[in-house]
């Protein structure tokens, strides 16, 4: 071959088409090589924490105390799509693809909330939302919700576990925050998620009341089974988890759900 | 013309990337909070170091001289996205606390520093040694940060509680700071004053010498 002039405009443009050609050809059937490995992946995350919120599963373990798999465990939970405004369940929806995240971005499948209401700084909130049901034949044992609110630097993510009762928090964890590590970033500690179990939600109006408090109240009065320890110096962070709850369980999140769960039981729907 | 030896070797500690060149600081800050995202980090930035060395010097004497940074560029993002991939389908909860930061191996100076200064002009295998040589001097020092962060800053290594801390019940008060970026700058400080309190050829000429001060001579 003849001594090829490299800076010639017609190589330049050979190379350039020849390694985009080489270079997409890799990434894309990388891509879709993969892409059905990464989808489980994403899917085991959701359940693991959904499990991990309530309660079924330890926090470093991908098995529980009694050696079930993740999926073993969530085969014990029924998905259910809930309109929010009016608590009734919705069966036109795919619960597998559903994404009430996705759905609060969309103005058709999403309501603007007003500043009164929307004390979780939330902006839009879904029509729909999706529960996690566990029940057994003699009724409701866990309701998951996936709930978020804005902390300090943005917007927490996770799942709040109710017990049958639907009065009771059985368990509450986050998979996606951007607080400071250390300071707000406790909320990932297993001690302080421990701390929300118990805590009751509702008061006798059917508001609910949680409070994230400095000195919990003597276990005497009837405040202290509302209240959970605040985190210290993470006061932003503290106020956000605590509006997030109480905006979750009141009327402008699943309280309307929740309302009929409890008059009905499992017999709605 | 350097040896194999040199090549892989001198970048260790002779001639780091990070404590010598300064390069390559911006992920030394961001992944070094914990070991095992630490070591997920070398790991990717070894296999993508290596493997564009290697490419770029396989087309070098291809490569326009006008379109040879575009060249680069296409071929290392082209890996790092492949490492992406890679990573969310075996270590899904790594490169989700990784996030953003495999995608930025794309601007990784000493990627693309080796590519440009090394791989255009010496023979595949050499480039080669040279870009895993350099990505273990990356590692090298980022392993160094995460051994002092973990321990000092949430008392684990490795996720293993080594020093027991307050919050799990224990007497040690995790050193807030050692979390934030702004610590991975003063300890790799400390190393480059390490390194090179022992390889005194590394220390830098003064660029000014500060003058005598001679004004006030008369009033002595």
């Amino acid at each position: 071959m003849a001594k090829l002039d490299k800076d010639s405009l017609a190589n330049t443009f050979l190379i350039a088409v020849f390694l985009c050609l080489v270079c997409s050809i890799v990434v894309s059937s990388m891509a879709v090589a993969l892409k059905p490995i990464q989808q489980l992946n994403k899917e085991l995350d959701q359940k693991k924490n959904i499990l991990r919120a309530a309660g079924m599963l330890p926090a470093d373990q991908d098995v529980s105390a009694d050696g079930r798999s993740i999926e073993e465990l969530f085969a014990e939970f029924t998905v259910r799509a809930v309109d929010l405004q009016t608590g009734e369940y919705v069966d036109d929806v795919d619960v597998v693809t559903y994404d009430p995240i996705r759905a609060a971005k969309d103005s058709a499948t999403s309501v603007a909330l007003t500043p009164a209401q929307d004390i979780a700084t939330l902006r839009r909130r879904e029509n729909v939302s999706l529960v996690y049901l566990k029940a057994t034949a003699s009724g409701i044992e866990k309701v998951v919700m996936p709930v978020r609110g804005y902390g300090l630097w943005g917007t927490l993510y996770g799942y709040l576990a109710l017990d049958g009762d639907l009065n009771t928090i059985a368990g509450l964890g986050f998979y996606q925050h951007k607080e400071t590590p250390g300071l707000g970033g406790e909320v990932d500690n297993s001690k302080w998620k421990a701390s929300w179990q118990g805590v009751r939600l509702f008061d006798d109006m059917g508001q609910p009341q949680v409070k994230l408090v400095k000195q919990r109240s003597a276990s005497t009065n009837p405040a202290a089974s509302y209240e959970v320890d605040a985190l210290s110096g993470a006061t932003f962070t503290t106020k956000g988890v605590e509006n997030m709850v109480n905006y979750w369980t009141g009327d402008d999140g699943f309280g309307a759900y929740l309302k009929r769960l409890r008059s009905n039981g499992l017999a709605q729907g | 013309m350097a040896t194999q030896k040199e090549v892989l070797i001198d970048p260790i500690f002779n001639n780091n990337p990070i404590a010598l060149q300064v390069l390559g600081i911006c992920s030394a800050l961001a992944v070094t909070i914990n070991m095992s995202t630490t070591l997920v980090m070398c790991l990717a930035v070894i296999f993508v170091c290596t493997m564009s060395n290697l490419a770029v010097s396989l087309v070098r004497n291809r490569v326009p001289t006008n379109i040879r940074i575009i060249v680069q560029m296409t071929i290392i993002s082209s890996l790092v996205i492949v490492v992406d991939q890679v990573l969310q389908a075996v270590a899904y909860d790594i490169s989700k606390s990784l996030s953003v930061f495999v995608g930025l191996i794309i601007t990784n100076c000493i990627v693309m520093g080796r590519a440009e200064a090394f791989a255009m002009q010496n023979g595949p295998g050499l480039s080669a040694l040279d870009g895993f040589g350099n990505a273990l001097g990356y590692s090298v020092i980022l392993i160094g940060v995460a051994l002092v962060r973990e321990p000092l800053g949430s008392g684990t290594l490795l996720g293993y509680e080594i020093i027991p801390t307050v919050a799990n019940g224990g007497w040690y008060v995790p050193n807030g700071l050692l979390l934030l970026a702004p610590s991975a700058f003063f300890i790799i400080g400390l190393f480059i004053w390490a390194i090179r309190s022992w390889k005194t050829d590394q220390v830098e000429e003064p660029e000014f010498e500060i003058a005598p001060n001679g004004q006030y001579k008369e009033a002595i």
